[in-house]
């Protein structure tokens, strides 16, 4: 094959030290962690433990060599407890035949004393519901059973908000101190700045760079990402802000308490916050899933009471959800379907199509967003995830709302594309669409924003206009009254 | 940039015309080599026009349920009530064509209590909410009591020139039913692929929270495919009694649903919704059509012909999720 994932790659990882791992989508990180957990054999190339060349010939040989991956979402059985979750496939049994929950327990209670959460978490409780925080924290748990060397971690924190990431932090400055050696792979370049020791960079399948952490600062490890130059991610500008687009007066759901807000055309409003303080919720009221108890809404100075999504597209309120594959794309389908789903008016005479039609309109935009497609009739799910979550911007555009809500429009894109999201979305703005942006990445918030609402247990509990809007102020906010209550609760 | 604007002109990539075409082909295939079995088993009377004419005549009904189960199968659902629904509506066909003595009005009351069928199935299936296997498989035993009970669990007899005119009548050689199989097959076909309520229903199934999010009203497409199956199955229970001259509650319709949904899974319907195409389907149900009759033909016993139709549905789900292993990770 011409395509080559990983082309003579030399890297070592050392004991008590964080390597941090990164790369655009495409460069070669998940591969090379295919190949150190044993899912992926070298066409040539060797791997050595402790100097001493090892056959990672399979999962189960990765594992005997203390090779352990984390993937980014937490495999967690739901209907399993705590405790089996960590030890499944090394659970003893009495007699053979008969859980030994007494062992179970005392292992896994050592466990949780050891990181500190055993206020939090017992080991019989059924993991069904936890956060995604806590899920991560047990699959962490359950990669560290006794002969752990090496950790990799892909992506933890894509799902953390920056508080419950830090006390993910905790942990691994934990393991790296009794010696593990860890891989920490993550688009977020201050969050590495902070934790890693030493930054390996990898382009084209390729290592570029591999630096100790204090040579490198955010500038320079983009521009050894995509191999040139990257301006500043984001442009702030004043905006000539228009009429309220859209106006929430005291709207309660199961979820949310109270939360009155106007976006103006021309506006983007941040919505920030811990996960769980009822930011997708706030989304969810707007576009007719979760039915108002109390409050009203108004869309373009007229009230609005959607009772479904349908309403909502028909006000002229789009939606870029926050789970790109599960709630915004057919996968299977083709980058024309996906474009044309939401505008059938437009590609239609009397409910049949115009095939026509549909391919001019939806060319146009997949264009002018410069989605990365062979051609408009590729399966969504064959491109990356930048290009994916492109597609559904182009959606919108295609439909043209005056009202678009953004929940986490950069989760899992890499730098590249996420730069040329933020373009996006401040030239959205600029055409006069009010916009909510909700998300967990404090410098995208705090970058695009022009002003932040922050969220905590479903009530909004401050806003900061741009200028005084501040990490730290963000996390006042998010965490205002009975702090460790909600530390605790998060984690 | 120039290149996705292009490619916008293109038509769909060959590898996607080479799967759909595939599974057709093999289709095909299996059709060509089942003719060449039976027709070199009966030589004598397989391939007289007769005969022929017979499968035609054979496949109408389960044609026209195959059709509506693709739809249904395609939103991401199932509608095993349709056999008894047949049942059903030759029954009132036949007690209203006997009230008001006009065949018409038999006709029309038989196609709403087919309607009337289907849509408390999507009533139930969204408000209830109940899982669509379970809600049908319900229905299927309630509907197949209904009809029990309009005559004490007798058919009925019908009475009308009309009526048998559109069970015997012929046009340029081919019966009616024939003709109104090629006529369904048609807008089926228009239905699934040029229009935008076609469309959403492959997006429905492809993802349900998809298709609500990007405004897609999925209750009201959901109730209205299930009452869509209904009255499909009604026009069945219409070739159905024009055929027999009578209301059947259950002679004729038992085990329809089976073969229907084995029709359309055998034609590339993908359980989990979102796949699927009415020619497939279609080409499944000459597949059926020609093994029943061949099995007749060559005297099968009955009963092996039962375990025969349920090998070939089990069979089909096979073939179908290795497929889908194959192709999607």
């Amino acid at each position: 094959m011409p395509y080559q994932a990983l082309r003579d790659v030399s890297v070592s990882f050392n004991a008590g030290e964080i390597t941090a791992l990164i790369g655009e989508n495409g460069a070669g990180k998940s591969t090379l962690m295919r190949v150190l957990e044993g899912e992926h054999r070298p066409d040539t190339g060797l791997v050595l433990v402790d100097g001493q060349p090892v056959q990672l010939s399979s999962p189960r040989a990765a594992h005997g060599s203390g090779i352990r991956v984390i993937h980014q979402e937490p495999e967690i059985i739901p209907e399993l407890t705590v405790a089996e979750n960590i030890f499944i496939g090394d659970i003893k049994a009495r007699g053979g035949i008969f859980l030994d929950r007494a062992d179970l327990e005392r292992r896994s209670l050592d466990l949780l004393r050891t990181f500190g959460v055993v206020d939090v978490l017992s080991p019989g409780q059924r993991c069904h519901g936890l956060s995604p925080a806590l899920r991560q924290l047990i699959e962490i748990m359950r990669a560290l059973r006794p002969g752990a060397r090496l950790l990799a971690l892909d992506e933890p924190t894509s799902s953390l908000t920056e508080d419950e990431a830090q006390r993910l932090f905790r942990v691994i400055r934990r393991l790296k101190a009794d010696g593990v050696a860890v891989i920490y792979i993550s688009h977020r370049l201050r969050e590495i700045i902070d934790l890693a020791d030493r930054c390996v960079v990898m382009r084209d399948g390729s290592r570029v760079a591999d630096e100790p952490i204090e040579a490198l600062d955010e500038q320079r490890m983009v521009r050894l990402m995509v191999g040139r130059p990257v301006s500043d991610l984001f442009n702030r500008k004043e905006r000539a802000l228009g009429p309220v687009r859209l106006a929430l007066e005291g709207v309660t759901t199961r979820r949310v308490e109270d939360i009155s807000f106007e976006v103006r055309a021309g506006e983007i409003v941040g919505l920030g916050g811990l996960v769980g303080a009822g930011r997708t919720e706030v989304a969810r009221s707007i576009v007719g899933l979760d039915p108002l108890l109390s409050g009203r809404m108004t869309v373009g100075g007229r009230p609005y009471k959607p009772r479904e999504p349908a309403d909502a597209v028909a006000a002229g309120i789009g939606l870029v959800p926050e789970d790109r594959k599960q709630e915004a794309l057919l996968l299977m389908q083709a980058v024309r379907d996906n474009v044309s789903l939401v505008v059938p008016d437009k590609v239609s005479r009397y409910g049949f199509f115009s095939r026509r039609r549909e391919r001019a309109l939806v060319a146009r935009h997949v264009a002018e967003l410069r989605v990365k497609t062979p051609s408009i009739e590729q399966a969504v799910g064959k491109l990356s995830g930048g290009n994916q979550q492109k597609v559904v911007f182009a959606r919108w555009q295609a439909r043209g709302p005056a009202v678009l809500i953004l929940d986490e429009p950069t989760r899992g894109i890499d730098v590249g594309a996420k730069a040329e999201i933020y373009r996006l979305i401040e030239s959205l703005a600029d055409q006069g669409l009010a916009i909510l942006l909700i998300s967990s990445e404090m410098p995208e918030l705090l970058g695009l924003a022009d002003r932040v609402l922050v969220m905590q247990s479903g009530r909004v509990s401050g806003e900061l206009p741009w200028q005084a809007a501040s990490e730290e102020a963000v996390l006042a906010l998010a965490m205002r009254s009975d702090k460790n209550a909600i530390e605790w609760r998060v984690l | 940039m120039t290149d996705t604007a292009t490619a916008g002109r293109e038509r769909a990539p060959a590898s996607l015309f080479g799967r759909i075409g595939a599974q057709n082909i093999s289709l095909l295939i299996a059709l060509v080599v089942l003719l060449a079995i039976f027709g070199a088993l009966r030589p004598d009377v397989f391939f007289t026009p007769r005969n022929l004419i017979n499968i035609g005549l054979a496949v109408t009904i389960l044609g026209i349920l195959a059709m509506a189960q693709t739809v249904v199968i395609v939103s991401g659902g199932l509608d095993i009530s349709v056999g008894s629904i047949v049942g059903l509506s030759t029954m009132v066909l036949a007690v209203a064509a006997q009230e008001t003595g006009s065949i018409p009005a038999g006709i029309l009351a038989g196609l709403l209590a087919g309607l009337a069928a289907g849509a408390v199935n999507g009533l139930i299936i969204v408000y209830g909410p109940v899982n669509a296997v379970i809600a049908t498989l319900g229905t299927m035993s309630a509907f197949r009591g209904l009809a029990y009970l309009m005559n004490n669990g007798n058919s009925i007899p019908i009475t009308g020139d009309s009526l048998r005119a559109l069970g015997i009548g012929t046009l340029l050689g081919l019966p009616f039913a024939i003709w109104l199989l090629i006529a369904a097959m048609a807008a089926f076909i228009v239905f699934t692929r040029e229009t935008v309520v076609g469309r959403n229903i492959y997006a429905l199934g492809g993802n349900p929270t998809v298709a609500r999010l990007a405004g897609i009203p999925i209750r009201r497409y959901q109730i209205s495919i299930y009452a869509m199956s209904g009255f499909a199955a009604a026009v069945a229970g219409l070739v159905l009694a024009s055929r027999t001259m009578s209301g059947q509650p259950a002679s004729g319709s038992q085990g329809l649903e089976l073969e229907a949904i084995t029709a359309a899974i055998l034609g590339g319907c993908a359980l989990q919704g979102g796949k699927g195409t009415i020619v497939g389907a279609m080409l499944g149900v000459l597949i059926i059509g020609v093994l029943n009759n061949g099995m007749i033909l060559t005297s099968v016993p009955t009963f092996y012909q039962l375990l025969a139709k349920g090998a070939l549905l089990i069979l089909a789900v096979i073939v179908q999720e290795r497929q889908r292993a194959r192709s999607g990770e």
